[in-house]
């Protein structure tokens, strides 16, 4: 009997896979097709204090193994997050939640955090300062030091539950900024966020996607993420939630060989919605085929 | 909504870059004319999202105009081949509404889900009249099968080579209708709203991530409040659309 369990920030998951925000919804439309008590967690729709339409359309544009989103952070506010969709979600789902929280301000971040933060059910934090979808926020957190860590260090005042902080890769030095997060509290990183691409369409001499650019998402940026969670792995103490691109049980295990001690599916489910399920699935005889027996032992195996 | 494996029993041109698929296999997800089915393509990332154009027992059809790469490679597949489809999305036409004489609108790509509306309207004793647009002749589809149903049948044609010269909105003139239904391209579907004497419902397209409500990559405002194309939607009622 092979062991899929992990610890992240303290919380054993019976298993290190987690539908990533934004692919996932609150997670009733999912509930619908399979039992998803089954993921290790669930990073929830990515929260902010006020109602978000979020972008104009069109938003979505296909690319070679991947995909470009610019939804702009559409949600309902985070107080309707929490009377109308968490009760929906905690119905189908037992287990502790992650809540995915996005600002413009770190008034704002704060806030969030603070009305999300007396809901039971919430396990940890996943701080994103890495949206490439909006502007005078989002991103431009996560892209200096200085802006990163100050986020970190004020939400770090205002719970007492795990925080990770959601990075972008779109930055020179990742790890610069994963040791800022670290410095100033956080309790764990995730990466990678999407990296901000384009598409034009050339019948119309246009940039495809209303917002011009968006976040590239799918396989294609599979090698880029185990990059920066390898490096970021050499930098920091803390766990790292790994994702980009992850498809399969072997996927898994190398973000995990790459040193994440969790990781999240994305893109995936928007195309395959039963991708987790069949994931999970997979873990126990893809860890066989390869002589894994407790599958916390390989976080940073390649390291070594 | 379901996801399953079905195989290609027809793969027939019936237009200028039109084709006509029929697939075999699991439809009980499907309910309701104007929902749609989501197909993944060998070597493309997202699905392909196409509307039903008649689903009965185990057949699906679909109708579908190749606009690019995606619609290219299926518009080349071959009969025997499977496919991975997820079926039975969208809310789809409610015809419970439809009264005395119902009005389909269809204008090209949206022409194909006024099929399965009309066939349930002419099975419950109502004859249904059918207005179906498209660019010039080469492009005409399914107006042989609209007539077999017993449907008063209207075509017309931009360049005036088959029927009415002009927009869907030109064979409205005259028309005695107690609703409509509609499904065309978003510009038809605003000239269709302004020309209405009536209440109706209008099936909108959108490019989808995921197709059932997932990804928000498909929102529209309405005066419901906002709305996801591929889950809340695709058809929306007169009274909530906001142009």
């Amino acid at each position: 009997m092979v062991s899929t369990k992990t610890t992240l920030c303290g919380i054993t998951l019976d298993n290190p896979v987690i539908p990533a925000s934004g692919t996932y919804g609150f997670g009733y439309e999912f509930a619908e097709l399979y039992d998803i008590n089954i993921l290790g967690s669930l990073s929830f729709k990515g929260t902010t204090l006020n109602p978000r339409f979020g972008n104009p359309t069109p938003r979505i544009a296909e690319t070679a193994c991947g995909m470009l989103n610019a939804v702009g952070l559409q949600n309902p506010g985070v107080d309707k997050v929490i009377s109308h969709e968490l009760p929906k979600l905690f119905e189908v789902f037992k287990k502790p939640v992650m809540a995915n929280v996005s600002g413009f301000s770190i008034d704002e971040y704060t806030e969030t955090v603070r009305r999300l933060d007396t809901v039971e059910g919430i396990g940890w934090f996943e701080i994103n300062i890495s949206c490439p979808n909006v502007h005078g926020g989002g991103m431009s957190f996560g892209t200096d030091e200085k802006a990163a860590a100050e986020v970190t260090e004020a939400v770090r005042r205002v719970t007492k539950k795990p925080v990770i902080i959601k990075l972008s890769p779109n930055v020179t030095d990742i790890v610069k900024i994963a040791k800022a997060c670290e410095s100033a509290g956080a309790d764990g990183i995730s990466l990678i966020n999407t990296l901000l691409g384009m598409k034009i369409d050339i019948r119309r001499r246009a940039p495809l996607l209303a917002n011009k650019t968006g976040g590239l998402s799918g396989p294609a940026t599979k090698p880029v993420a185990v990059r920066m969670v390898y490096q970021v792995y050499e930098g920091v103490k803390i766990p790292i939630v790994g994702m980009g691109g992850i498809e399969s049980a072997e996927d898994v295990i190398e973000f995990m060989m790459a040193g994440a001690s969790a990781v999240e599916v994305g893109a995936s489910n928007l195309v395959n919605p039963y991708a987790c399920r069949d994931i999970i699935n997979d873990l126990p005889k893809v860890m066989e085929k390869y002589g894994i027996t407790k599958l916390e032992d390989i976080i940073g195996a390649a390291h070594r | 909504m379901k996801t399953g494996i079905y195989t290609l029993i027809q793969n027939k041109k019936i237009a200028e870059n039109t084709y006509e698929w029929v697939l075999m296999g699991d439809m009980s997800s499907i309910s309701r004319p104007g929902q749609f089915v989501n197909i993944k393509i060998d070597g493309f990332y997202l699905r392909r999202p196409i509307s039903v154009c008649d689903c009965r027992a185990d057949r699906l059809t679909l109708i579908f105009k190749v606009v690019g790469d995606g619609t290219g490679k299926m518009s080349r597949m071959k009969e025997g081949e499977t496919v991975d489809v997820m079926t039975g999305l969208g809310n789809g036409y409610d015809l419970s509404v439809a009264g005395e004489k119902p009005l389909l609108i269809g204008g090209g790509a949206g022409v194909p889900p006024m099929y399965m509306a009309a066939r349930l309207l002419s099975e419950k004793g109502i004859k249904p009249t059918v207005i179906l647009g498209f660019g010039n002749e080469s492009e005409v589809f399914y107006k042989e099968e609209f007539e077999k149903l017993g449907c008063d049948v209207k075509v017309t044609t931009v360049d005036g080579s088959c029927g009415i010269k002009g927009f869907v909105t030109n064979a409205m003139d005259g028309i005695e209708y107690s609703y409509f239904y509609t499904c065309g391209p978003e510009p038809m579907l605003k000239a269709v709203y302004d020309k209405s004497t009536t209440e109706g419902q209008f099936s909108f397209e959108e490019r989808m991530g995921c197709g059932f409500g997932a990804c928000m990559g498909c929102s529209c405002k309405t005066k419901y409040g906002y709305k996801r194309i591929c889950r809340d939607g695709p058809v929306l009622l007169k009274e909530e659309i906001i142009w």
